[in-house]
């Protein structure tokens, strides 16, 4: 199978997937939370570079790792969220300038699915499904656990064990997405789609779906593109996104 | 009716800390089927903890014991996140595990029209949307409802109000119910039971013998001279 035909089934089933994801990280404003865990994931694809893994497999720990750190630093220190954020995010970026190759800092930075290969396509595909099928599942619940956890509660729902979850996917889906956007653009990745679909549903159906197809269509335009003016597929997946969230502006209410 | 006198809640020694406060203190009280019953407090008493804790969203020491297989129906003060979510009213009930009644008829109850579920939540004022809240909450035939301090004044006249409409609803359906307030007017009006809450139980019992001058000075301290001001 030719390496550009495996990259465009990635980029559908990791697009797709960030954007289902991301209608829930919007509406509980963590949006940007992929951002800082992205860039934290930089000295795992410093590793996987060298040693030549791949890159998803090389971010995974570092974005465990740090969701973990995140997590516990604010039970000791109860500093706001985005402080934390902030101070385990830099030092990741900081750690990685330590010991990235320079001549593969473009991948790192702003990823490169070009170079898929039919393992790192493969293990793509099932997480993404995972996440995928996982969120229809427990979507309803998670959404109201979004919404209050007194309703969710009240509904016998329980949200440790969801808002877990909930963590537990957004660390696989920014370990896909360094793989395709990079460690820098993750962010726009679960952010852009959804902000796009909330612009014109009307339900809670059109925003998930909506969501999820804009994501999946970002990344295939995306990966066209790049073949296209031979720039990095990264950077202009996001930019589709955007060009998508404009058109949808007139129709924001 | 002799159920009536069925115990639904069961509270002793209930202590809440939170960050190394103490929320709410050596709290017990019992609660019996078929009775409104509202908690009375300042600011900051803990009146909001204690329907946490009754929740079980807030650890705590001591018991909580509910009747067994009560369906609880919460309704909050309000839901600031919703409006980020695209939700018409007919996604917010299917959220729910097992809607009992059918949305229509649950939106009739509350006073508003069937059109209303396809509308988008975010588009309802906020008495209306209080009216969802309540409507949500009694979707899954609940035999309880906490509800977290009802806005005052949000309706016009001619309309049913809030405190119209649980009086009737508990006539309709037995209801248990628990209402965090602090509107002295919905005490008397609403409830069979009051319960004066500042961090510990200051008094309880019915309204009319238990809001004593000298239990309200208890509970607002110099406050109670301001509420007698007011109402002069």
């Amino acid at each position: 199978m030719s390496t550009y035909l495996l990259s465009q089934i990635s980029g559908v089933f990791i697009g797709g997937a960030a954007g289902y994801l991301g209608t829930l990280m919007l509406s509980r404003r963590m949006a940007l939370v992929a951002g800082p865990l992205g860039h934290l994931t930089l000295p795992g694809i410093a590793l996987a570079l060298i040693w030549g893994l791949d890159v998803s497999v090389g971010a995974f720990p570092f974005v465990i790792l740090g969701v973990v750190l995140i997590w516990l630093l604010e039970m000791k220190t109860k500093l706001p969220m985005e402080a934390l954020t902030a101070l385990v995010f830099a030092s990741g970026v900081a750690i990685a300038f330590l010991f990235l190759p320079m001549d593969q800092a473009e991948t790192a930075l702003v990823g490169d699915i070009s170079k898929a290969d039919v393992r790192g396509t493969a293990l793509s595909v099932i997480a993404s499904l995972a996440i995928i099928l996982t969120l229809r599942r427990a979507y309803p619940r998670m959404i109201l656990g979004n919404i209050s956890e007194e309703l969710a509660a009240a509904e016998g729902i329980n949200v440790k064990r969801y808002n877990f979850l909930y963590l537990f996917l957004i660390a696989v889906i920014v370990a896909l997405g360094v793989k395709m956007v990079g460690g820098l653009l993750t962010a726009a990745l679960v952010a852009i789609p959804p902000s796009a679909a909330r612009n014109v549903s009307r339900n809670l159906k059109q925003y998930a779906l909506g969501s999820t197809a804009i994501g999946a269509g970002s990344a295939v335009l995306g990966i066209v593109l790049s073949q296209v003016v031979g720039f990095p597929a990264g950077p202009l997946i996001i930019l589709v996104s955007t060009m998508i969230f404009l058109f949808t502006l007139p129709f924001a209410r | 009716m002799a159920h009536n006198d069925e115990q639904v809640l069961q509270v002793s020694d209930l202590n809440v800390t939170l960050e190394g406060q103490t929320v709410l203190e050596n709290l017990s009280f019992t609660v019996r089927r078929g009775e409104v019953m509202t908690i009375l407090g300042p600011n900051g008493a803990g009146k909001t903890m204690l329907l946490r804790a009754l929740l079980g969203t807030l650890p705590y020491e001591g018991q909580i014991t509910w009747k067994k297989d009560i369906r609880i129906g919460y309704v909050p003060q309000r839901l600031p996140y919703i409006k980020n979510t695209p939700l018409s009213v007919a996604d917010f009930f299917a959220l729910r595990r097992s809607s009992g009644a059918d949305v229509d008829e649950m939106l009739h109850a509350v006073g508003l029209g069937a059109e209303a579920g396809k509308k988008r939540i975010g588009d309802f004022s906020s008495g209306q949307f209080q009216r969802i809240l309540i409507a949500w909450a009694l979707a899954k035939d609940a035999d309880v409802l906490l509800f977290d301090e009802p806005t005052t004044g949000i309706d016009i006249g001619g309309e049913e109000t809030v405190y119209g409409l649980l009086a009737r609803l508990q006539l309709e359906r037995n209801l248990t119910m628990l209402i965090v307030t602090h509107d002295l007017a919905v005490v008397h009006r609403l409830s069979s039971m009051v319960l004066c809450l500042n961090r510990e139980l200051v008094c309880m019992g019915p309204p009319l013998s238990t809001l004593t001058p000298e239990n309200l000075q208890r509970l607002y301290g110099t406050e109670v001279k301001f509420y007698e001001h007011k109402h002069q």
